[in-house]
């Protein structure tokens, strides 16, 4: 009893000391809380399947900024990689029988090829040139889609999935966990040396080519990962919607992935998968002036950039957090010392 | 057959050239990708159908409004939506989906998804070797040239060509010869957007008019600039008859060729680009680090 005291208040102060000092991890810790007790308080499955789908993109907006926002590999088909994963888990399940457990992964193997295809052509591109013709190959696979109807299903696509299980309340869990477990995977990436080599790819090659580093292993890398995870969800969009069509590869879902992260802002994981929470189900919202919902949705996008080019969520951080000028350490905007260093802030 | 390809790839070309050297204009002068292009060329599209159907204006007054208001409507949201934003590449990006998104969903409120339809300029057609080719085809070919001419023209033989042309190649170095930067950028997203809108006016009787034609010259667009080399007017201009040739064949030839017309033609780009990375007339930039 008195060992599980200790452990307890040791959790406890390293809770109050690393959590409750910087609103931003606090908002993060609700998230998470919220995100997984929600279904105590309802288990409405309208709402539940607008977080799935929620969380599902969330995991693809993310990936995007892993690849597009770190290492600015300006990838305008992401689509590419989910239509990928997608189609490969719903063949897969149907033909093979292999259960969504086994498939979904596979959909993402897949992804990491389709990533690898794309990505050794794409090495010699760079800025603007890299997004446009990234752009164009989600629609050659669009076009092979269609040609061959025998295998694909062509406009039908294919379905007839198995479930991703039992209930939807478990669907729930298995999406929610999945995105907060990806996510913090990626997330821990970006922080990691991997993650400071990506940085510095996308701030100055050459520097990063001279100071010995392999670009071209790290950008595959970059390309390989982001397409794995991308993978990873749209195998779950397959399978949680039983159909894999080709919607998933269309442009429109490209350049919504880019909107959604560029929304969100870029270069921190957190701000895609907050715009997803914050844009998917305000779509949803705006179903009430059905006529009305793009033009909205154009609107709010339009004028939030306008006021906050660096996307919503740094801009939400800055207004609450400032850096300490001496040590770099992020604290509280109503403090007036660092809590480190007790330097005076701004 | 063959007359067939050479027709439609001739009048397609055409159609992209005017497209792509408005997108290159904008880019290599001010460097904003702008995806909105098309949803200009939309909609001119859809004034040309309502001054000549609801207004019962005469069509080529019709036209000629239709370019004047959608070259305003692209100032102004230059004005509003990217001039404030334009230091920060990808907001731009996806202001310009914003604005393409919302312009499609404006004209889908106002004239609902229908499929529409204007009327030629000049009736009858005529006969070479067993094919038809009607006089609005070879009179929008003839437009489009002669406005393609126009903007050489422009470019190399006046002032204002002149600060385009120095601002794509430099702009600081333009800024400091006294051409107002800015100025000229607004200026050639006018040109820009006018050359989008004078596509719509030579290319609406011969296509039906609907809320998403613009998403698929908007891909074949970006192919052309890419395939060509990026704000390489020259460039842009071969690129769109390469391009618009292989559709043409790929349409005719090919069994299931219209599914596959995009994907061949930007499988070409693609080719192109593993061969030269910056394009057939591709400029090299000045690195920007």
């Amino acid at each position: 009893m008195g060992i599980l005291g200790v452990y307890l208040r040791k959790i406890y102060t390293l809770f109050r000391g690393e959590v409750l000092v910087l609103p931003s991890r606090i908002v993060v810790f609700l998230f998470f809380l919220v995100l997984l007790f929600l279904p105590v308080v309802t288990q409405d499955l309208y709402l539940l399947r607008i977080l799935i789908l929620t969380s599902i993109f969330a995991i693809l907006a993310a990936s995007w900024d892993l690849l597009s926002g770190y290492t600015g590999q300006m990838n305008f088909g992401h689509a590419l990689f989910f239509g990928v994963g997608a189609y490969t888990a719903a063949l897969l399940n149907l033909h093979a029988h292999i259960p969504p457990y086994g498939s979904i992964p596979l959909g993402g193997l897949a992804a990491v090829l389709a990533g690898l295809v794309i990505g050794i052509p794409c090495l010699r591109l760079r800025g603007t040139y890299l997004a446009l013709t990234t752009l164009a190959f989600p629609i050659i696979l669009m076009g092979i889609v269609f040609a061959i109807p025998g295998i694909t299903g062509g406009e039908l696509g294919v379905s007839g999935l198995s479930r991703l299980s039992s209930s939807r309340l478990y669907d729930y869990y298995i999406t929610v966990v999945l995105m907060l477990g990806l996510c913090t995977i990626m997330w821990k990436i970006t922080d990691s040396k991997t993650g400071i080599i990506f940085h510095a790819i996308r701030e100055d090659e050459l520097a990063v080519r001279t100071s010995g580093i392999n670009v071209t292993r790290y950008k595959l890398l970059a390309f390989s990962l982001s397409g794995f995870f991308a993978g990873i969800s749209g195998g779950l969009y397959a399978h949680f919607m039983r159909i894999a069509g080709p919607s998933t590869l269309e442009v429109s879902m490209s350049f919504t992935v880019v909107i959604w992260a560029v929304f969100g802002g870029i270069v921190t994981i957190y701000g895609p998968v907050g715009a997803v929470f914050i844009l998917f189900p305000l779509l949803e919202f705006f179903r009430f002036w059905p006529e009305f919902r793009m033009l909205l949705f154009a609107v709010v996008i339009l004028l939030i950039l306008l006021y906050m080019p660096n996307g919503i969520l740094p801009w939400v951080r800055d207004k609450i957090e400032k850096e300490c000028p001496r040590c770099k350490v992020r604290n509280v905007a109503t403090r007036k010392t660092c809590r480190v260093c007790v330097a005076p802030l701004d | 057959m063959i007359l067939d390809i050479i027709i439609s790839g001739l009048i397609n070309g055409s159609v992209y050239a005017l497209l792509a050297i408005g997108f290159s204009l904008i880019y290599g002068a001010a460097r904003i990708v702008n995806l909105a292009h098309t949803a200009f060329y939309m909609v001119a599209s859809y004034c040309i159908y309502f001054a000549t159907h609801k207004l019962g204006v005469h069509p080529v007054l019709a036209m000629l409004a239709a370019i004047i208001l959608v070259t305003l409507i692209g100032l102004v949201c230059y004005q509003l939506f990217i001039n404030p934003i334009r230091e920060h590449e990808a907001a731009v990006l996806i202001a310009t989906i914003a604005m393409a998104m919302a312009m499609q969903e404006i004209m889908l409120i106002i004239f609902t998804g229908d499929y529409l339809s204007v009327p030629s300029l000049i009736g009858g057609y005529l006969k070479i070797f067993g094919v038809k080719i009607a006089y609005q085809q070879l009179l929008t070919f003839g437009v489009a040239l002669l406005i393609l001419a126009g903007v050489w023209a422009l470019l190399k033989k006046t002032r204002v060509g002149l600060a385009i042309r120095s601002t794509a190649q430099d702009r600081e170095v333009a800024n400091l010869m006294g051409m107002n930067e800015s100025r000229v950028a607004m200026i050639t997203m006018g040109i820009s957007v006018g050359l989008a809108a004078f596509a719509g006016a030579v290319v609406v009787p011969l296509t039906v008019v609907n809320p998403h034609m613009w998403m698929h010259p908007l891909i074949f667009m970006l192919a052309i600039v890419v395939l060509g080399g990026l704000g390489s007017l020259k460039g842009s201009f071969v690129g769109a008859y390469i391009l618009g040739f292989t559709e043409a064949s790929v349409v005719f030839l090919i069994p299931l060729g219209a599914f596959l017309k995009g994907s061949v033609a930007l499988s070409v780009m693609i080719l192109v680009l593993l061969i030269r990375p910056e394009g057939l007339f591709g400029v090299a930039f000045e690195e920007e680090r």
